[in-house]
């Protein structure tokens, strides 16, 4: 009993710990992407590349002036940032990042907790995630905000039913709710993946489609555009409070990312199986990313970047030369190719989001209801045929 | 120790119903008196899974799923002849849509 | 452990839901509201329904409960205006509800012995594998009338809810 609250402990704070991190960096990605897009270099002034970009954000929002408006309903006011960020960061309880390994001795799964109704608890936990908006937006007691907050929220409901209808297409395949047992059911190579065995090639672009709408990502972010409604629904919050939402956001990103790995590219399963050399994989795209830096870092573009370039590729050598020992492979390698599959969802939203324009309000009302849900009723229905017959 | 007698829950319920009958009695908002409603479905919703537990059956559960489903249903065309009635009247107070009595 | 979860969370119900009553402003009471269910959700799942508690969460918490507090922001509901009632009907409700609550108990606490208590994990059969076997074999027709309930349901809020043709 002692040894699971230990344990138990140090998973909770290592996890609390990377996705902190992890999503004050996905700002920098972010931006760097973008900017590349954009054909600009992005923050490269803070740090090596802009790399302590996301520290002096921080260090900028928690000192900036946290102005407190006399006119807002004050409790609502204080209570809607914290219901954002609880509700965004409750589901990362039960996503699991890898198998059962063993820690000197103790046997534990790569996750918080396995519940047998993961799915819905996910599902229960971003329901809830919308009072955050709305109550943001009337608390705020400001026309902008309350109209953002309002499309805010009905965008987010709305775009749950085709959620929930993709989400229960691959469950139908895998006859599971329980997350790691999903990722069970996806073993062996990528024929086995729920997009490829399972047919869910049409839910999994459901799936990501609500899953922008549900994260108020372009090109569904209207309520929160800078053009059309001052800054929608958090407009009157100021610094913490603000990078609560900002940070709930990044969260629920992560969240739906991971989400998809888990039910439609199988998990932590690499691509194809051992025995063929996918635990070579990791290893040769370090050790390749190492080569190029090191090759970059002997003619360097800027004086400076002789030393960071040379740094950082003798850490991907390491990082590569790391993958190679047995010992950590049986965590390591679970764990690469769930974040691998996670970055890249992670990319796709970084990646619309420089390309896309944003719809209008009702197009994109209209695409729900008149498009989306139907289309997704559609892929249920075949799915429960397909499976009906088959079994 | 560790356990909680059945008892306990029930009262919880028949408390739960009570506040719901009260709050619809004595409020006046349309809006309040509905939500009062709502709570005192959700105290019944605590008594059917209560006693699903004594029985051991999972029936009670099939029919606080029901409960829901209808709850949900009323609360939807509620709200819609409450927004009805604010087009016409532009109140909310039950007192002053009382013009058909008497 | 389960009595010390039981009394939290029974306690932050009974609270939310007096608040409920108590508050003036809808919006306060739709909160409130909002605790009552998410405390009554804790209670399913240490009564051992797990899909009903997420149910409850998924279905009333967050979407039946966001209706109401969308029709409030939409009407701009504001605080109830105080009405004139008699001050004795105000000392002597309370008092009489808790005298009223208390004989409940009592007969509730007669009718079920202490033997039969709750346990975390004393019901197993709360599972989705479960509810939904039930749904679709004994319960199929009132599944089905459900159905076609929820269905008059969005005919009728659509028709109450359109504009006017003119």
């Amino acid at each position: 009993m002692d040894a699971f609250i230990i344990i138990t402990i140090i998973k909770l704070l290592a996890i609390a710990f990377v996705l902190l991190t992890a999503v004050a960096y996905l700002q920098w990605v972010e931006r760097k992407v973008i900017a590349h897009i954009q054909v600009r270099p992005g923050p490269y002034r803070v740090g090596p590349h802009g790399l302590l970009q996301p520290l002096a954000d921080v260090i900028k929002l928690v000192t900036k002036e946290g102005l407190f408006p006399s006119y807002v309903n004050r409790p609502l006011y204080l209570f809607a940032p914290f219901i954002a960020v609880c509700m965004a960061l409750l589901p990362i309880s039960v996503i699991p990042f890898g198998p059962q390994i063993e820690v000197a001795g103790y046997k534990t799964y790569m996750q918080l907790t396995d519940l047998n109704i993961g799915i819905l608890f996910l599902l229960a936990a971003s329901s809830m995630g919308v009072y955050g908006i709305a109550l943001a937006g009337w608390a705020s007691n400001n026309k902008y905000a309350l109209l953002g907050g309002l499309r805010s929220s009905a965008q987010m409901i709305s775009y749950e039913l085709p959620l929930a209808l993709a989400i229960a297409s691959p469950l139908l395949v895998s006859n599971t709710l329980s997350l790691r047992e999903l990722v069970g059911t996806q073993a062996g190579s990528i024929l086995h993946w729920n997009i490829i065995r399972g047919g869910q090639i049409f839910a999994f672009i459901i799936f990501v489609i609500a899953a922008f709408a549900e994260t108020n990502r372009i090109p569904f972010d209207l309520p929160e555009a800078e053009n059309e409604l001052v800054a929608g629904f958090h407009t009157e919050y100021s610094s913490m409070k603000f990078a609560s939402f900002f940070m709930a956001e990044y969260l629920n990103m992560t969240t739906v990312s991971a989400l998809a790995a888990l039910l439609f590219l199988g998990g932590w399963e690499a691509p194809w199986p051992a025995a063929y050399g996918s635990n070579l994989v990791p290893t040769a795209i370090f050790a390749l990313a190492g080569l190029v830096l090191l090759y970059h870092a002997a003619n360097p573009p800027h004086k400076l970047d002789r030393y960071t370039f040379g740094g950082f590729g003798v850490v991907f050598l390491v990082i590569a030369a790391v993958f190679l020992a047995p010992i950590v492979q049986s965590w390591l390698l679970p764990l690469f190719w769930f974040l691998a599959k996670t970055g890249a969802i992670l990319f796709l939203f970084i990646w619309i989001r420089g390309t896309l324009p944003r719809f209008r309000y009702d197009q994109l009302m209209g695409f729900a209801w008149k498009f989306l849900f139907p289309v997704a009723m559609l892929n249920l229905l075949v799915t429960g045929f397909v499976v009906a017959w088959v079994s | 120790m560790s356990a909680v007698p059945i008892s306990w829950f029930l009262t919880l319920s028949a408390v739960l119903f009570a506040l719901g009958v009260a709050g619809f009695l004595f409020r006046r908002s349309i809006i309040t008196v509905f939500m009062s409603i709502e709570l005192m479905l959700n105290a019944v919703n605590l008594s059917f899974v209560t006693f699903a537990y004594k029985y051991q059956q999972v029936s009670g559960h099939l029919f606080t799923f029901f409960v829901m489903v209808v709850a949900a249903a009323e609360a939807a065309v509620g709200l819609a002849i409450i927004l009805t009635v604010f087009k016409n009247r532009a109140t909310l107070n039950i007192d002053e849509v009382a013009s058909m009595k008497d | 452990m389960d009595v010390v979860l039981f009394l939290i969370f029974a306690l932050i119900a009974v609270v939310a839901a007096i608040n409920v009553v108590v508050q003036t402003h809808p919006i306060a009471s739709a909160v409130s509201l909002i605790g009552v269910m998410g405390s009554l959700a804790v209670l399913y799942l240490l009564l051992g329904a797990e899909f009903i508690a997420a149910a409850q969460v998924i279905v009333y918490a967050g979407a039946v409960m966001v209706l109401f507090i969308f029709v409030i922001m939409l009407l701009n509901a504001g605080a109830e205006g105080k009405t004139g009632r008699s001050l004795m009907a105000q000392f002597l409700g309370a008092p009489l509800l808790v005298a009223f609550l208390g004989v409940l108990a009592y007969f509730v606490q007669r009718l079920f012995p202490d033997s039969s208590k709750v346990r975390f994990g004393g019901f197993t059969g709360g599972s989705a594998q479960a509810v939904g076997r039930a749904l679709f074999t004994t319960y199929l027709l009132p599944f089905e009338v459900t159905s076609l309930l929820i269905l008059i349901a969005i005919l009728g809020a659509i028709v109450l809810g359109r504009k006017e043709l003119d």
